[in-house]
């Protein structure tokens, strides 16, 4: 339990009121979310939670930005998300808000230098100092000398490390990770995690999504969603109750 | 500003990395361009070099000479009225040159006859055949491009004695004396000989036009004595200000009516030619022929751009996830769209400048091996062909390039 160095909690950054998210595929309509309202202030450290198909990502795509909600009302710092245009999106997604991947998608064929540069390109960074910024991250996550390195010659967890960097490059106050440990193995997603806890403990507020426990452990903030809305909302991680949450089968749709 | 400066360098790097990563498949998609921009360019330095050639055998009539002659210099529907008009006859140049020295501030400065038919011509055991044979005088040379640089043009002596003396072409004389200096030696014409005074500079032919080359010309005196009277003849006038050549046109019509004497109510019975008649009647030929030329020549570069598009769409496919990253990580649609036009545009400029290197290369063998061939390599084409890649490659990755950027982030990167 991580109860004891909670960072207090800054204003309100991401405010969702009754989001719903319908996906039609032909006759069928799928109800991914149904009508979640939540609100996160900065400095916070929330894990995600829920069975499979129970619309975690989608929540994380709306909260990134990266998606519209069917209806509900979704604010970002304030400012209404539906009427930003695709260049304020754009600047969202990239001076805001940095995205973690459980698959990492990196550039294959690039560096992780060239890797991490990229959104400071879309930030017009000058070149000298992309490259001054990128070493610099990389070398805060601890891969100083990985720099010139491809994808497929680091290991996975070098790789979401890289992904990390990249999403941390623009000093955005928003991590969004969708399992960023699904892929690594326990060992490999500890060292993750410390990451986060340091990224958090630096002032960044961090949204986890998890199937895992020990992972989930590391919040201070558990959201349990359930098809497609959100079951508990609870402060910090209560292992009986949080388990005893995720056991009960999703129900079949 | 300069953010679009760096996301069109980075542009640059995909493109190039993109082309070194699918090597094969880059290259056999640029063959396309580079075949396109082959047959646009060669059919480019074709009607460049055919509108050259067109000037120049323009130039040969003067662009400051009124010809008198039967026909007018246009296609004409009624024929049967020009055909039973009276011939022009050569001696109508010296009347004319009376009246021109009796009219104060005359537009006109001299009348030239002139009187020609074909005829076969010898040296030794080399004969060339069916060479254009002008008599005229020795006044003739104001009215024309001729320039001798070997020799000279008869003289006014010459000219009046009526002696046996020509001026060649330069295929004439090339045919004839090929390893000999011609000036001085005598040619066969008809049966008599001319010693050659001069050789005239080469102009080149084209299109089978007129050309200087292939025409020798003689004092009129002696073309009157030795051929019969089956040659034609018409006289050429020089004006003095070619900018109101539509006055001398006038004061000459007045005068030829004159000397045909025509009463008012009766209508002219000769035509009065320039040059710019004869270009508009044959403009729209050189025109259509440039534009055909290229509209064949451009679908072949057509089927390369649609190659392009193909390519384009299926990299945009491959990396769909990509797009969905680049998206999470801020990259507008412009970016994403502005990434795939420089990777068409490379395609093709890379294209382009291979086909452009081999187009060169076709012209210089093809101008060495028929120095005769229209055809001309400038420049121009050069930044002409280097445009229209930049064209073709902007045109063929416009759809791919535009749906990649409307692509939806979290469908691109739920993309397998
Ligand atoms: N693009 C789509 N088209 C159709 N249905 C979709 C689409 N995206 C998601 N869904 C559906 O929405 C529901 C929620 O999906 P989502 O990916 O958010 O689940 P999840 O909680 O992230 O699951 P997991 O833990 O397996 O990743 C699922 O039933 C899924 O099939
Ligand atoms: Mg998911």
């Amino acid at each position: 339990m991580n109860s004891n160095n909670i960072r207090p909690l800054g204003p309100v950054v991401i405010d969702i009121e009754n989001i719903t998210k319908n996906y039609v595929m032909g006759e069928e309509v799928v109800h991914a979310l149904r009508g979640v309202t939540l609100k996160i202030h900065r400095n916070e450290y929330i894990a995600i939670m829920g069975p499979s198909g129970s619309g975690k990502s989608t929540l994380m795509n709306m909260l990134g930005c990266l998606d519209t909600p069917t209806s509900g009302r979704y604010e970002f710092n304030g400012k209404s998300v539906a009427e930003m245009d695709d260049d304020e999106l754009a600047a969202v997604r990239n001076r805001e808000i940095g995205f973690v991947f459980q698959t990492f998608n990196l550039l294959p064929r690039s560096t992780s230098l060239r890797n991490v540069e990229l959104p400071l390109i879309y930030a017009g960074i000058a070149p000298e100092r992309r490259v001054e910024r990128a070493t610099q991250v990389l070398t805060d996550v601890g891969l100083g000398d990985r720099v010139h390195h491809k994808p497929n010659e680091l290991s996975g967890g070098q790789r979401q490390r890289v992904a990390i960097a990249r999403a941390l490059v623009n000093g955005p106050s928003i991590i969004l990770a969708d399992e960023p440990t699904g892929n690594l193995d326990s060992k490999t997603g500890e060292e993750i995690m410390a990451l986060l806890e340091d990224l958090y403990q630096h002032g960044n507020t961090i949204i986890l999504v998890t199937h895992e426990r020990d992972i989930a452990a590391h919040a201070r903030r558990t959201v349990h969603l359930r098809d497609g809305l959100i079951e508990m909302d609870h402060a910090g991680f209560i292992p009986e109750l949080d388990l005893a949450i995720e056991s009960i089968p999703a129900r079949s749709i | 500003m300069k953010r679009f400066l760096y996301e069109l360098s980075e542009s640059w790097k995909i493109a190039a990395a993109q082309m070194r990563s699918n090597l094969t498949r880059s290259t056999l998609t640029a063959l396309g361009v580079i075949i396109g921009i082959i047959a646009v360019t060669l059919m480019g330095t074709a009607v460049n070099g055919i509108s050259i050639g067109f000037d120049k055998s323009m130039a040969v009539l003067g662009d400051d000479v009124l010809y008198v002659t039967q026909w007018p210099w246009k296609p004409v529907d009624d024929w049967w009225n020009y055909r039973d008009r009276k011939k022009i006859k050569t001696e109508y140049a010296e009347t004319l040159n009376r009246m021109i020295a009796a009219t104060p501030n005359s537009n006109l400065v001299i009348a030239v006859p002139t009187s020609n038919l074909m005829r076969s011509i010898k040296y030794g055991g080399n004969q060339v055949n069916n060479v254009f044979v002008l008599g005229t005088t020795s006044d003739f040379i104001v009215t024309s491009t001729i320039d001798c640089t070997n020799g000279r043009f008869f003289n006014e002596l010459e000219s009046r004695g009526g002696a046996n003396v020509v001026m060649i072409g330069f295929d004439v004389a090339d045919a004839l004396f090929p390893s000999e200096n011609p000036i001085d030696k005598s040619v066969l014409i008809n049966g008599q000989l001319f010693k050659v005074v001069g050789v005239n500079t080469r102009q080149g032919t084209f299109l089978g036009l007129f050309s200087w080359d292939s025409m020798v010309a003689m004092p009129l005196a002696a073309f009157n004595k030795y051929f019969s009277a089956k040659s034609d003849s018409d006289v050429r006038v020089k004006v003095k200000d070619k900018t109101r050549l539509a006055d001398a046109k006038d004061e000459l019509t007045g005068l030829m009516r004159r000397v045909r004497g025509l009463p008012p109510e009766k209508k002219d019975d000769f035509s009065i030619n320039e040059q710019q008649a004869f270009k508009s009647t044959l403009d729209p030929v050189k025109n259509s022929i440039a534009i055909a030329g290229l509209f064949i020549t451009g679908l072949s570069l057509f089927v390369g751009a649609i190659g392009i598009m193909n390519i384009t769409f299926v990299s945009v496919k491959e990396r769909t996830k990509e797009i969905g990253t680049r998206k999470a990580l801020g990259a507008r649609r412009r970016t994403i769209l502005l990434q795939f036009l420089i990777e068409s545009t490379a395609l093709c400029l890379l294209g382009g400048f291979i086909g452009l290197v081999f187009a060169y290369l076709m012209c210089f063998g093809i101008g060495k091996a028929f120095p005769s061939f229209p055809i001309h390599f400038s420049v121009d084409l050069v930044f002409l062909s280097m445009i229209v890649s930049i064209l073709t490659g902007l045109f063929s990755g416009f759809a791919p390039a535009w749906t990649a950027s409307r692509l939806d982030p979290v469908t691109a990167l739920r993309y397998e």
